[in-house]
């Protein structure tokens, strides 16, 4: 890991002030060199300290957010809740609030890594993490998230890349935290230098590769995720979040989905689904809400949805295993939602 | 709503200054299993590094030094985390206990002897790490059942596979402890 200046800010303004680079311009580089004149942010550090013992990334100054205050709280907010940047995966796991209400947001944030890295790991880190195709996390490969000039999934090996909307680039999103909070409808309070706040749906927040090759986000430098906002959420609301790993402890999924209900009785009022590990951003899959929406839901209609939500998948040469364990993780996470 | 400007905000002159240091060395206090140690160290120091590297307590391992290992297990606060990727810096007043400290005495502890016991170590290159996340499970969850136990040790890897002995002696331990 290369050697740099820890800044302890005062306020969330000097933080902001100091950034010279979001972790993705500072990554960005034609030559493979990634630039050493970065001020970037630094939450719990997981993802960041990754990156830099992999020479992937070598900043010259860290701005650590943790020790600024009021940032790791959840608080209730006009009905809903507004959770603090901050607030860890461990927090969200263990509050009774969200396990009760948000439930797809608790069981994604506790099956996330492992129970030490919960611990450390911040709820906007964790949406803000890069991604982890194996070339964009190799020195080796240069690819063109990185600013080289190819893109290695396609030929290469895929197996854990995207069976949808890979355009030029085939990462899955590597946030478990995104799909549960897309399908909850979360939006994100961003400030800037100047201490404006803008807020933004996490649906939109995201980006595809045609929109930008090198972010996953519309996240501009100098700019802080001030709060993660839960909209309020009607107790007929039931939601869950299913993830299926190839072992049973910390691995990374290979499928996961959110499903968030709006039940009268068994009948859907409204249904949200979001498949993540699966395109370059947490993928909702409209045609399955929309075989949900006004219909008594049973063990044939979940069926039928979630083989609509995999109707449009574009499997590349290593990964078309992955169509059936979406389409039986969907079905299951309908139904799960169902008795939740 | 209208925000203003930082400087234009009354409380502006009272803000702390932002601290900077590094990348030189820097002077650092450290709460290691009861006791206060100065040491010096650069910034991009792990946790993990300066345990083993400044304070001779080398019974915590660095295996991967990624995070996804689990070897370098921990307490902050008496929560289990991996030390490799904390900064020594951002410790700051929070108490560190380390295989070493889990004991006061020459004795081992009961999850210690139980590991011997049940043939839990092979090589033992992740044995205290694991050790760690057991006591801290225990002391939150006295009487664990097997899934939580499964759940406590879930960010583990142990070459050797010895998973299920490991089971077997955190079961145990919790018998005797309850004797
Ligand atoms: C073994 C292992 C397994 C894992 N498994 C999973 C998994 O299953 N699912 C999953 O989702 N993740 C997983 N992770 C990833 C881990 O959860 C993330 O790396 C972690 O959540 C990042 O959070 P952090 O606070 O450490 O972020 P940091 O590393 O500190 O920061 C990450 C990024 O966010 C930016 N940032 C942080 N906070 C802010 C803010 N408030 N405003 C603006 N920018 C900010 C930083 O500049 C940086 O670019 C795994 C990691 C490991 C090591
Ligand atoms: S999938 Fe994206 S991140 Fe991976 S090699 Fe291709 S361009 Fe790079
Ligand atoms: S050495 Fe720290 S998790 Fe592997
Ligand atoms: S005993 Fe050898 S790695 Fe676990």
């Amino acid at each position: 890991m290369n050697g740099f200046e820890w800044m302890s800010p005062g306020s969330l303004e000097q933080a902001a002030r100091a950034a010279s680079a979001t972790v993705a311009t500072a990554m960005a580089c034609r030559s493979g060199t990634p630039a050493s004149d970065a001020a970037v942010l630094k939450a719990g550090g997981m993802d960041l300290l990754d990156l830099m013992k992999e020479g992937l990334l070598s900043p010259r100054r860290l701005i650590n957010l943790r020790t600024l205050p009021g940032l790791d709280r959840i608080e209730p907010a006009g009905g809903g809740l507004r959770i603090g940047p901050n607030v860890t995966l461990a927090q969200l796991a263990a509050d009774e609030r969200l396990r009760t209400r948000w439930s797809a947001l608790a069981d994604s944030a506790g099956g996330a890594a492992s129970p030490q890295i919960r611990q450390i790991a911040t709820l906007a880190g964790n949406l803000l993490q890069r991604p982890r195709c194996w070339y964009f996390r190799s020195r080796a490969h240069h690819c063109v998230r990185k600013g080289g000039e190819t893109c290695f999934a396609f030929a290469g090996e895929n197996q854990y890349h995207a069976i949808f909307e890979h355009n030029g680039c085939a990462i899955v999103h590597p946030s478990t935290c995104a799909t549960a909070l897309v399908a909850l409808g979360a939006r994100l309070e961003i400030t800037d230098r100047a201490g404006a706040k803008r807020t933004v749906s996490l649906e939109e927040f995201f980006l595809l590769p045609q929109a930008d090759l090198q972010r996953e986000n519309r996240l501009e430098s100098g700019e802080i995720v001030t709060a993660i906002e839960l909209p309020a959420q009607p107790a007929s609301v039931r939601s869950v979040h299913l993830r299926y790993a190839q072992t049973e402890s910390f691995d990374r999924p290979l499928a996961e989905v959110a499903v968030v209900l709006d039940l009268a009785e068994a009948v859907c009022r409204k249904a949200a689904i979001v498949l993540g590990a699966c395109a370059p951003v947490p993928h909702r899959a409209r045609a399955a809400e929309a075989a949900l929406t006004g219909q008594r839901i049973d063990e044939a209609l979940a069926r039928a949805a979630a083989h609509a939500a995999l109707q449009d998948a574009m499997p590349l040469s290593g990964n078309a295993y992955k169509v059936p364990i979406f389409t039986a993780v969907v079905r299951r996470a309908i139904l799960a939602a169902l008795v939740a | 709503m209208l925000e203003k400007t930082p400087s234009d905000r009354p409380d502006a002159a009272q803000r702390p200054e932002a601290d900077t240091v590094g990348p030189h060395a820097v002077p650092l206090t450290l709460r290691v299993n009861g006791m206060t140690h100065t040491l010096s160290i650069t910034p991009e120091t792990t946790l993990a590094q300066a345990l083993r590297e400044q304070l001779d307590l080398t019974g915590t391992k660095i295996a991967c030094d990624r995070g996804a290992c689990s070897a370098c297990t921990v307490w902050l606060d008496g929560a289990p985390v991996c030390s490799c990727m904390v900064l020594a810096l951002e410790v700051g007043a929070r108490e560190v206990t380390t295989i070493e400290g889990l004991t006061d005495r020459e004795a081992l502890h009961p999850v210690q002897a139980a590991f011997i016991e049940h043939d839990a170590i092979q090589c033992g290159f992740c044995t205290p790490g694991l050790i760690m996340s057991c006591v801290a499970l225990l002391k939150r969850t006295p009487h664990p059942s097997e899934h939580e136990i499964r759940a406590a040790i879930s960010g583990h890897l142990c070459r050797c596979g010895t998973y299920p002995h490991v089971l077997s002696a955190v079961l145990a331990a919790a018998r005797t402890e309850e004797a």
